[in-house]
């Protein structure tokens, strides 16, 4: 049963409120989701993902993407799901995507590049020095396993020694490993630096492990988790966390800005978590095929109350 | 149910400064220094205030030590530690009277 009663303001009025705009700036980002489908079913995913989906970007939509990639300023393409790697067309895309000459990011669950036919990913993510940026939630085993499902833990420590072996997180390689933290529950995740050296720390003595760079993010009060705050009781008092968090210095480099995401069906959002809460850009559906580039610099943002999660202690960038 | 203790009494802390607002300032001010970052990190701090709060039986610091151990990274198990710390020591204090006793025992005896 909720017992927490604060009054939290919407987050569109804490922004005018501080008299604070969400305009989007050049768009630099293109993030691909390519699909639902997961081997795993992490109770803190804000998409539901999981091996029960469905839902695959087809190479239709994913030649549309690159068409407009090829006619914008875009630098960076982010590869995201779901298990990007469940998506038969990645090594294709990959090849895209070096192909137009673009910086390439793989979001990666660990267990699926380890435990999965992943070959002609992992080729190609030596060859066109992709940047594996991986979930690894806790060094503790019961956090990990109990927010990602019972085994992960042994599995992503497998997976980064896989990935160091490859060269990735080792100096001069050019092949970087980030890792990504969110917590094991309701609550804000660790002072970033402080988790960085830590994790840095325990993971080179404890394994052998080294990685880049550790980014901590707070959990996005949608999908799977948005279910389990509801049914735990702890929704209210999660959303006001955030909302007392909240820091105004946070809002002009907030990833909105110049981040474009596609969905697996090829409609465009703000972020990822807009697509989540299926809030599209410019609050009206609007598909690939309707758009001839990637130009939006100085429309409104898309917002709704599950941004306090990326304007809550250092945000979300 | 009536009860002495409320969940939702710990946010009104503050309001303590209500009355004698300068020797609440200066306690909070004070408070503040101690938990940051020092020669132990803002983690060793929480786990430390954690253990004090279930050795005093403080529910008010359980619960804020609790989610500030968790949010600064900390886990169950280190937090379980901790609290073996406490109790150990607690128990250990009692035990260690226990040298008292057998000294006035083995005077007084035969």
């Amino acid at each position: 049963m909720e017992t927490n009663t604060d009054q939290i303001p919407q987050f569109i009025q804490t922004l005018a409120a501080r008299k604070l705009g969400l305009k989007r700036y050049k768009t630099r980002i293109c993030q691909l989701n390519l699909g639902l489908i997961c081997n795993q079913a992490c109770k803190h995913c804000h998409l539901s993902a999981g091996p029960g989906r469905t839902e695959l970007m087809d190479r239709e939509t994913m030649a549309a993407v690159l068409d407009r990639i090829g006619k914008s300023e875009i630098e960076i393409v982010d590869i995201t799901g779901g298990a990007p790697e469940l998506n038969p067309h990645l090594p294709w895309l990959m090849d895209q995507v070096a192909g137009l000459g673009k910086q390439m990011m793989l979001r990666c669950n660990l267990s699926a590049l380890y435990e999965l036919k992943t070959d002609e990913v992992k080729e190609r993510l030596e060859t066109h020095k992709t940047t594996v940026v991986a979930s690894f939630p806790s060094l503790n085993l019961s956090q990990t396993d109990a927010q990602r499902g019972g085994g992960t833990h042994d599995l992503s420590i497998k997976a980064l020694k896989m990935l160091n072996d490859m060269g990735y997180g080792q100096e001069g390689s050019g092949l970087a490993l980030d890792l990504v933290s969110n917590p094991s529950g309701a609550f804000m995740p660790a002072a970033q630096d402080a988790a960085e050296k830590r994790f840095g720390k325990v993971l080179y003595e404890r394994f052998g492990i080294v990685f880049n760079h550790l980014f901590t993010f707070a959990n996005m009060p949608l999908g799977r988790f948005e279910i389990w705050l509801r049914k735990t009781g702890n929704y209210h008092s999660y959303l006001s966390t955030l909302h007392k968090g909240f820091n105004p210095c946070t809002v002009e480099g907030l990833m909105c800005r110049n981040l474009i995401s596609v969905s697996w069906d090829g409609y465009l959002y703000d972020c990822d978590f807009n697509l989540a809460a299926g809030l599209a850009m410019g609050n009206t559906p609007l598909h690939i095929s309707e758009v001839r580039d990637f130009s939006f610099e100085g429309r409104d943002i898309a917002a709704a109350d599950h941004c306090y999660a990326c304007t809550a202690g250092a945000g979300f960038t | 149910m009536d009860t002495y203790y409320s969940p939702q009494d710990l946010p009104k802390f503050e309001e303590i400064g209500k009355d004698a607002p300068e020797l609440a300032k200066s306690f909070f001010d004070y408070y503040g220094q101690v938990f940051s970052e020092g020669e132990l990190t803002e983690r060793e701090k929480a786990l430390i205030a954690l253990a004090v709060a279930q050795t005093i039986q403080c529910p008010y610091c359980i619960d804020a030590y609790t989610r500030a151990c968790l949010e600064k990274g900390s886990n169950l198990a280190e937090m379980t530690e901790a609290l073996h710390v406490a109790t150990a020591i607690r128990g250990g204090a009692s035990l260690v009277h226990g040298v008292q006793m057998r000294n006035i025992a083995e005077k007084m005896s035969l």
